[in-house]
């Protein structure tokens, strides 16, 4: 390193900026603990006690002490239920989408074939246009599409196709695609073609090669596509809210609504708790990257 | 037939793509292709969707109105053009911001020793992952009447003895562009940390040898060297901040009405789908232009993909 | 004027290594490098070669010593204060800019007028055989040119001293040679002393005007490249350029240049010259080149030592033969004077022959 790269404005700089982005989290997490249901100063963490004992709009102790407003957290049944509508279409759509993802990748960084050109655009426009573009269009296709079906096929009342669960779950599988597969070609370039070229001249055909040579070797790419794929889909608000219906209401939805009506500590607590679940997330990520080096 | 498939590699690259068609085309350019459609349409009176063929919706978010105060059959509106523009100044505001942010903490994690760059880098994706929504909610608490900020000046005005009045942050136009620009900061980091990291020490030195100072060299060297970068991140930030509504929406209140906003109250509020639906492709097309022309003068490559 | 261009004075520079430990990358070293020099650093890849020319370049400080240009010392002077140039190993081209901008580039720095930048940039390139590429990228050049446009960006600046980082490495081997020659063509018209690093011993002894040998951060020796092959200092220096065979022995007696050696192996002694820092009684080397070695076909002198061929191979200019004598295996090169086809003789593998090892051909060295 020579002397003469790092000045003192860009330490400031670089100091100033990570204060501004961890800040605002710092106060989002302390904020859980408080005391105060009202939310608006912190009061001090909750003590421990038998019964929870309230005082106006404050608490004075909890079963669950500082932890009061994750216990509160846990009893919401809508909480509950979009905790698990989240993780549902995470799952899924993390699935789905790292497998079409890798076999798109795989065709496109080894295979020749009509319409690549085509799929390879189709795959970049996700990322340049804005997420509420795509989010209107496939809103506009299954108001379409299900009036249609309703009136053909005569359904009425409940029985009415309509938004929910599975339009969040095929839209969020269709954004994730472009992401698993940049990773994965990223990953599929990054090897020779030759090691793929030395199996099959010993005899091993494609489906074997494919199993025994380039899935160990791509594994890395496919599993930090997969995380990829399912953060995407755990942070995505935009697409989801165009796309839900009654009963699959998702976490970022879940509190969007709720900002926009009372601020509670219980909202500080689900960030907390969030906060926590992408730390490990992304270490997780970092951890998989070093191994392919 | 296994045979065929077997000795026929096109086919087998046309089948490992097939699943992704079927969703790209299912549900990215149908649903395009129908916005468009839908947007040549009229709202029925029930919020569903006439087709026809009319540019109304296009002509409508040009200033073309028709229910006017003044009786007359048409008259000029420019709410719609204010919004697009909003949309458009915002966006640059926070791109440029964002960039004058994100540029010396990118040089300094891809001048840091290697050992630190991973827990430097860890720093900015913890921020970046970590919900959307609740990012914003962060800020409310910072911005609001009884927020942070305001404790904090109350505070030092009631030690100095001086009469405090809280300031008004939130749900003013200043507090949807801190959002935003604390929203997409990490999108710019990343990419021009990709960029600044791929530049071989030993272009600062030439640049050092032939006696350029480090001002100079890094006007010459460092920043066309990491244009690649900028351009990348400025594609990440500009795009997404033209189409959102939640900042705005939740920062902005009812003051900062932007076209994701429009967007959004036209299909669910207003459900006017055609002029929503215009609306959208207006937005996307702007994008689209402005990103041509952007990677045309620049181009991009893989930095986008760091992000 | 002063009276060296570039001056070490007991430089020394140490680096933390990753894993923490302390680690002296160049150890008390002193170079007096003189005006219009050919001057060679050569060594073994970590010897500390590169490393120095850095510190001479500014690009790294000195931990202890002094780094003298033209007479100043440099202290802790940056690079872009300092009357030297570099071309370095991976040329360091700037790829945004064009051939032009890259060789122009420095002149600006020095706020050169516009109208001299563009004759002298025109004149570096046409000094390079580059005229007509000021408008080509570097990436649409070829290594060879790409290597010219580094040479013409860092000669435009007319340094006090050109400094050059392996500037050869990269290029395949017959385009090596030709810019070996070239290289040192176009030193002697432009005069400017120039500091050359390199591993290659053939490359240093081509072109250099003198050689500095290195190993582990120190100097080992400074000479002519005559006098670092034909009397090296030491084994290091002695086995790093060219070939050399070593044989185990003590010293028995010395007389002014000249010493006896005894070597056990072979129950005699020999005589040789002796090497610096030599003392009767001391065990020492015995060294000799495997082409200063005679062949004989029957013991004429009283000297000759009688070997046995283990194996012969033939390489063009020259046969190389493996001898084993006494239990010690000795290289011998014999030059193809005559064609190998015509030749009256061959030597096989098992033939027994005699060697003579003439006491002007034969080196002793002190053992460390």
């Amino acid at each position: 390193m020579n002397p003469y790269q790092r000045s003192w404005f860009v330490r400031l700089a670089t100091i100033l900026v990570y204060f501004f982005l961890y800040a605002p989290i710092v106060i989002l997490i302390l904020f859980a603990f408080n005391a105060s249901r009202t939310n608006i100063t912190f009061q001090g963490f909750i003590p421990y006690g038998e019964r929870l004992v309230m005082e106006g709009s404050l608490v004075r102790a909890s079963p669950c002490g500082p932890f009061h407003w994750f216990c509160e957290l846990a009893k919401n049944r809508e909480v509950t239920h979009a905790a698990r509508n989240t993780l549902s279409i995470a799952f899924t759509s993390t699935l789905i989408s790292t497998i079409i993802g890798t076999m798109a990748a795989l065709a496109l960084q080894r295979y020749e074939f009509r319409l690549k050109t085509f799929s390879q655009i189709s795959l970049y426009i996700p990322i340049v246009i804005p997420e509420i573009v795509m989010g209107i269009g496939i809103l506009v296709l299954f108001t379409q599409l299900f009036s249609l079906l309703n009136s053909l096929l005569g359904l009425s009342g409940d029985a009415r196709l309509g938004l929910g669960l599975g339009t969040v779950t095929a839209s969020h599988i269709a954004f994730s695609i472009p992401f698993v597969t940049l990773v994965v070609q990223a990953r599929l370039h990054g090897f020779d073609k030759s090691y793929e070229e030395a199996a099959m001249d010993l005899g091993a055909n494609e489906w074997v090669t494919f199993w025994r040579v380039t899935f160990p070797m791509i594994l890395p790419g496919v599993l930090s596509g997969a995380l990829l794929a399912f953060t995407l889909s755990l942070d995505d608000f935009v697409i989801t809210f165009f796309t839900t219906g009654p009963g699959a209401t998702t976490l970022p939805i879940y509190v969007y609504g709720l900002l926009r009506r009372i601020i509670t500590p219980q909202v500080n607590a689900l960030s907390a708790l969030w906060v926590s679940v992408v730390f490990l997330a992304v270490l997780a990520i970092q951890r998989l990257e070093n191994r392919q080096v | 037939m296994l045979r065929t498939l077997r000795e026929n590699r096109p086919l087998q690259g046309f089948l490992l793509i097939l699943p992704t068609l079927v969703f790209m085309v299912g549900l990215l350019i149908i649903p395009l292709m129908l916005t468009l459609v839908v947007s040549f349409g009229r709202r029925s009176p029930d919020g569903g969707v006439i087709f026809t063929f009319s540019l109304e919706n296009y002509l409508r978010l040009l200033g073309y109105e028709r229910n006017c105060p003044s009786g007359e059959a048409v008259c000029f509106n420019p709410l719609y053009l204010q919004i697009l523009w909003r949309s458009i100044t915002l966006a640059f505001n926070t791109t440029v911001l964002v960039i004058v942010l994100a540029y010396p903490l990118a040089y300094y994690i891809a001048r840091a020793p290697a050992r630190w760059r991973t827990a430097l880098l860890f720093m900015v994706l913890v921020p970046m992952w970590t919900n959307f929504v609740i990012r914003v909610y962060a800020w409310m608490m910072i911005l609001r009447k009884e927020g942070v900020i305001n404790l904090a000046l109350g505070w030092v005005a009631h030690q100095l003895g001086i009469p405090f009045q809280p300031l008004e942050m939130l749900y003013t136009p200043g507090a949807v562009l801190v959002g935003m620009v604390y929203e997409f900061l990490p999108f710019m980091i990343l990419p021009i940390y990709t960029s600044l990291e791929k530049i071989d020490l030993s272009m600062y030195e030439a640049a050092a040898d032939l006696g350029a100072n480090p001002w100079r060299t890094f006007l010459r060297v460092t920043l066309p060297l990491s244009m690649p970068g900028v351009v990348a991140g400025t594609i990440l930030v500009f795009v997404p901040v033209m189409g959102t509504f939640v900042v705005s929406d939740l920062l902005g209140g009812r003051q900062v009405v932007l076209v994701g906003n429009l967007i959004q109250r036209q299909f669910l509020d207003a459900r006017d789908a055609p002029f929503g639906s215009a609306a959208s492709l207006v937005l996307m097309v702007m994008t689209l232009i402005v990103t041509y022309f952007y990677t045309r003068k620049f181009g991009f490559g893989e930095e986008i993909i760091a992000a | 004027m002063s009276e060296f261009a570039v001056e070490l004075r007991n430089v020394v520079k140490r680096f933390i290594t990753p894993e923490g430990h302390e680690m002296v990358a160049v150890d008390h070293v002193n170079l007096q490098i003189r005006h219009g020099e050919f001057f060679s650093l050569l060594g073994p890849s970590g010897c500390g070669k590169t490393t120095s020319l850095r510190m001479i370049a500014g690009f790294e400080l000195p931990s202890e010593g002094e780094v003298l240009i033209d007479g100043q010392p440099q202290g802790k002077k940056p690079p872009y204060m300092r009357p030297v140039n570099t071309v370095f190993q991976n040329y360091a081209l700037f790829q945004h800019m064009t051939v032009f901008e890259n060789v122009a580039f420095g002149l600006e720095m020095e706020k050169v007028p516009k109208e001299e930048i563009r004759r002298r940039v025109g004149e570096a390139l046409e000094m390079v055989k580059l005229s007509g590429m000021e408008r080509r990228r570097p990436r649409q050049l070829s290594g060879g040119q790409q290597q010219r446009v580094a040479l013409a960006r860092a000669l435009v600046k007319r340094p006090k001293v050109l400094l050059l980082d392996e500037p050869l490495g990269a290029l395949d081997l017959k385009l090596r040679k030709e810019m070996q020659l070239e290289l040192k063509a176009l030193q002697k018209e432009v005069g400017i002393t120039f500091i050359f690093v390199t591993h290659d011993q053939e490359e240093a002894l081509t072109m250099s005007d003198r050689i500095a040998v290195m190993n582990q951060g120190k100097v080992l020796q400074i000479g002519s490249p005559m006098e670092i092959y034909e009397r090296p200092n030491n084994r290091f220096v002695a086995d790093f350029i060219g070939e050399t065979n070593f044989v185990e022995g003590e010293v028995r007696s010395m007389e002014g240049e000249w010493a006896q050696i005894y070597i056990p192996a072979w129950g005699r002694e020999l005589s040789g010259r002796a090497g610096p820092g030599l003392q009767v009684g001391q065990k020492a080397w015995l060294s000799i080149r495997p082409e200063k070695i005679r062949l004989l076909d029957e013991p004429r002198v009283n000297e000759s030592i009688q070997g046995r061929i283990l194996d012969v191979s033939y390489v063009g200019a020259d046969t190389r033969l493996f001898l084993e004598v006494s239990g010690v295996r000795l290289k011998v090169w014999e030059q193809n004077r005559l064609s190998s086809l015509e030749a009256t003789h061959f030597y096989r593998a098992g033939d027994a022959v005699y060697l003579a090892l003439f006491r002007e051909n034969v080196l002793i060295l002190r053992r460390e």
